[in-house]
């Protein structure tokens, strides 16, 4: 793997490139799907291939291929150079990547059990056992559990002399009862949406998930929701579970504060963002309440890991500080703009991508207070949990999110069960009225394993810390 | 130069004794082997120039085994014998250890019409070709004191099916693609275009659509939310299509009792006739879906009236029917999906559509559109890059933009015209649609 990677680098500068850097990249990916008492899929895919990008003339070029031997470095670094030179006819300022980066060393997830040494069997029985508890629900019509397993290895090095090696594992898993009627379809998943909670680890994170304790529970609040009332209009206030919370974050804060999207790289597909630099530390993004880090040292975070796709070190940076906005996701390219270094979130989905600024972990620090406390002071309100959907405009100002499930909350107590559940509002209005966060005994770490960005399209599995938080003055109930 | 940029994609003939190789020395009862291989650019550009350019050569071997009532499914992304028998066992692997389950049956072989899906040209642009597209693009902007920013790629591909009953299908596909969002200081405009043949792309057609888009869409004032009558130019229209393909077309949401046809019912106004058709030539065709069964027409819904679901060979089989080749790649949870769709074009002209709308919104494009309740087909998103206040007939400003919550169902229920001319839009995930602007009575804006 050196060697390839040493003879893309040579042959790139000697056809010209002032900087290159290589990734070769090798994923295998288990998934596990039960459904309805069946196993329905099973599936182990394997990915393998070598990305190099190049910059010359001042402008950027990359190209990959599958094929993983000496004979292919050629013609794929010919095709880097060439894009990069077609690139330069049409460039604005030429690239600038700041400091040079010489990380060398290697990192593997930390990690008590290996999910790929655990046998098919023991995973598939625990997922029709936790079939069967949502099964023994009368009134549940689709069952459905899964587990995901990845393991990646990958090999960067660069022109500048960094030479990294990484081995990342990730394990995750979720179930999901759906009940139906004639004129209506409710579901509840635990323990998160979109299929899975995942972490970086092992498959220790699995069996701590207890997935068949948690399978009757969902399927009898799946039944109970389709003759619950509808979550009522109004402007009220809201509290979040820790799950919806750190949905809210990725969309609200996460997404808004990647600087390629403030600089227009992302315009015509993602968006742009309302968070420009001239409101660097002068907007009010929040409260005092709210502290939002970048963490990419977080334990079992999917954005955990050694280095980032450009060799810089994983750490820790603040992007809201006591509701303060102070800070940005970088690159070396962008945050050399701004006279900054990069802080280490540049990801690619894989070797025939190339990284862009992805969210790490990006963490609502934990406050210092608690769900039961939230709901105990509120006299009108409504508490939301598990998403079910999400929607947000280009700029990341003007959101609404649904989710499956919610309570009315009346004179400091926990009432109805209501349906449908929606909730909108304007980004930093809605952080500006978070008046509570929950704890650290309640704070968590969530996977999203689903970010989508970039053209061609990437998939990032990044995640939020985040504890149940409170909202004051919300619109909810959007539907009619 | 140019001949280095030729697409690289595997000959048939090696492909087919490949896929034959590797079903001859599987051990199972039946095996099915699916290869797609690409070779694709992408030219993206911000600013009024250049920032991102890459390519790729893939390939994928996907592997589905049958054994004692068993399945396995197995890929790898390399395409050599040792590959092959890799992927063979570690499929066989995965069904020897796990308990029997529902077996998804493989189709016999049948013949799967031609389909014109091939363009050299495309095949063959090199990276100066994109660069200077995207100029001239950049170039009109500039000259209009505008930025503008976007994407245009080329890809060629190909897909070839095989399995143990005698199934051999192959089809080689390009495909071009551009979409660009114009800037100015206060406002944005959209345009995208979509071919199998890359010189069906005008860049100076493309350029002055979202020029003049962009330069109409400044300074945009916000308008109250509430219900309004709306005219949905093809880009929404498609999008709305493909929400409903993926909540409610196929016949596994109607099975489950999530999806929101109701076969025999009338579900739209009478005017809409929407159907899939994976064979016509104005489309993106494909000949042959992800199982080895040939595509077929389905009328989704003919004249407002839910008459047809999409299949694939599992949901067919539990109805006792055939499969009308929609199915997706093994394993698949999701069942069968339509990804050419089509819909039936009226007689008015585009520009015509807003003629007698004494208060109404003018849509270009909807944004992060997300389903709400499936069985009422609700959705919510944003619009973007160009919503425009009509008023007496005519756009009178452009507007800020605004959210919508609306039942699909209940909004083409007061279509009141649809355009004569339709577009091609290519799906940023699977397929196309090809589809008219529309008129609607009512749309719903909650913020």
């Amino acid at each position: 793997m050196k060697e390839l990677a040493e003879a893309a680098l040579n042959a790139a500068q000697v056809k010209g490139a002032s900087y290159a850097d290589v990734r070769l990249d090798e994923h295998v990916t288990q998934d596990i799907v039960v459904k309805n008492g069946q196993l329905a899929a099973v599936s182990d895919d394997a990915s393998k291939g070598f990305g190099v990008r190049v910059i010359v003339d001042g402008a950027w070029g990359f190209a990959g291929s599958a094929r993983l031997d000496k004979a292919e470095i050629e013609p794929v670094v010919d095709r880097a150079i060439r894009i990069a030179r077609a690139s330069a006819r049409v460039r604005s300022a030429p690239v600038d990547l700041g400091p040079p980066v010489t990380s060398r060393g290697h990192y593997r997830t930390p990690l008590e059990r290996d999910p790929f040494k655990v046998p098919l069997s023991e995973k598939v029985d625990l997922l029709l056992r936790a079939d069967a508890a949502m099964g023994s629900v009368r009134g549940v019509t689709i069952r459905e559990g899964s587990m995901e397993f990845i393991r990646q290895a990958k090999l960067f090095a660069s022109t500048e002399g960094a030479l990294i090696e990484q081995e990342l594992f990730e394990s995750g898993a979720g179930i999901e009862a759906t009940a139906t009627s004639p004129d209506d379809v409710q579901n509840r998943s635990y323990p998160n949406s979109f299929g899975r909670h995942q972490g970086s680890g092992g498959y220790e994170y699995i069996t701590a998930l207890e997935l068949d304790r948690h399978g009757q529970r969902i399927a009898e609040e799946a039944v109970a929701l389709l003759t619950a009332p509808q979550c009522p209009s109004g402007v009220k206030t809201l509290i979040l579970d820790a799950s919806q919370t750190a949905l809210q974050i990725h969309e609200s804060c996460g997404h808004p504060t990647e600087l390629d999207r403030v600089f227009g790289m992302e315009a015509a597909y993602a968006g742009t963002s309302f968070m420009t630099p001239e409101k660097l530390n002068h907007l009010q993004y929040g409260s005092p309440k709210v502290t939002i880090t970048a963490d990419a040292l977080t334990p079992t975070g999917l954005g955990t890991f050694g280095w980032d796709d450009e060799g810089v070190p994983a750490q820790r940076s603040f992007l809201i500080k006591g509701g303060l906005f102070v800070g940005y996701l970088t690159s070396r390219e962008t945050a050399s703009v701004l006279g900054q270094q990069s802080n280490g979130t540049m990801r690619a989905d894989g070797w025939n991508r190339i990284p862009l600024i992805r969210m790490t972990n990006v963490n609502l620090e934990p406050g210092d207070s608690s769900l039961e406390r939230m709901i105990a002071e509120t006299k009108d309100g409504v508490y939301m949990e598990t998403n079910r959907s999400w929607s947000i405009d280009d700029k990341r100002l003007n959101f609404q999110f649904g989710t499956q499930l919610a309570y009315e909350i009346v004179d400091g107590k926990r009432g109805r069960l209501l349906k449908n559940a929606t909730y909108a509002g304007i980004t930093p209005e809605f952080w500006n009225s978070c008046d509570a966060v929950a704890g650290r005994s309640e704070w968590k770490v969530w996977g999203l394993a689903n970010c989508g960005k970039g053209q061609p399209p990437q998939v990032a599995h990044v995640a939020h810390g985040a504890a149940p938080a409170r909202f004051q003055h919300v619109k909810v109930g959007i539907l009619k | 130069m140019k001949s280095l940029e030729v697409a690289r994609l595997t000959a048939e003939g090696e492909l087919k004794q490949f896929m034959s190789g590797l079903l001859e020395r599987s051990p199972a009862q039946q095996t099915e082997v699916m290869v797609t291989e690409w070779d694709s650019a992408l030219t993206r550009f911000a600013n009024n120039g250049i920032h991102q350019n890459v390519a790729e050569r893939n390939v994928s071997v996907r592997v589905r085994v049958v054994k004692d009532g068993k399945t396995g499914v197995a890929s790898i992304n390399q395409l050599n014998e040792g590959a092959a028998t890799d992927v063979l066992k570690r499929a066989v692997a995965i069904a020897d250890l796990q308990p029997r389950g529902e077996v998804v049956p493989m189709p016999g072989p049948a013949p799967a019409p031609p389909v014109e899906s091939w363009s050299d040209a495309t095949a063959a642009v090199t990276p100066e070709e994109r660069a200077d597209f995207v100029q001239t693009v950049c170039a009109k902007a500039g000259d209009a004191g505008l930025k503008a920013f976007g994407a245009y790629s080329t890809s060629a591909a190909q897909l070839a099916i095989a399995n143990s009953l005698g199934v051999f299908h192959h089809q080689r596909s390009t495909q071009a693609t551009v979409n660009s969002v114009v800037m100015g200081d206060a406002g944005s405009g959209y345009a995208d275009r979509g071919a199998i043949d890359v010189r069906e792309l005008d860049k100076d057609e493309l350029a002055t659509e979202v020029i003049e888009k962009a330069q109409r869409n400044q300074d945009a004032q916000p308008v109250e939310p509430g219900v309004y009558e709306v005219v949905l130019e093809e880009y929404a229209v498609a999008e709305m299509l493909e929400f409903m393909s993926f909540i409610g077309f196929g016949a596994l949401a109607v099975q489950e009792e999530r999806s929101f046809m109701r076969l025999g019912e009338r579900i739209t106004g009478e005017e809409v006739s929407i159907w899939d058709d994976g064979l016509d030539p104005i489309g993106i065709p494909a000949s042959f879906d992800f199982e080895g069964v040939p595509k077929q027409r389905v009328d989704l819904i003919k004249n407002g009236v839910a008459s047809g679901l999409v299949y694939d060979m599992q949901t067919a089989r539990r109805e006792n029917r055939q499969s009308t080749g929609h199915g997706l790649p093994a394993p698949n949870t999701e069942g069968p999906f339509a990804v050419n769709l089509f819909m039936k074009p009226g007689s008015a002209a585009k520009t015509d559509l807003a003629s007698d709308i004494k208060r109404g919104i003018w849509v270009t494009r909807f944004w992060y559109v997300r389903v709400v309740q499936p069985k009422a087909s609700i959705i919510t998103g944003m619009t973007r890059e160009g919503t425009f206040l009509i008023e007496n007939g005519r756009i009178t400003r452009p507007v800020k933009d605004l959210r919508f919550t609306q039942s699909i169902l209940e909004a083409l229920n007061g279509t009141l015209a649809i355009s004569r001319s339709t577009k091609l839009q290519v799906s940023e995930y699977l397929g196309a649609s090809r589809v008219p602007a529309v008129r609607l009575k009512a749309f719903d804006f909650t913020s």
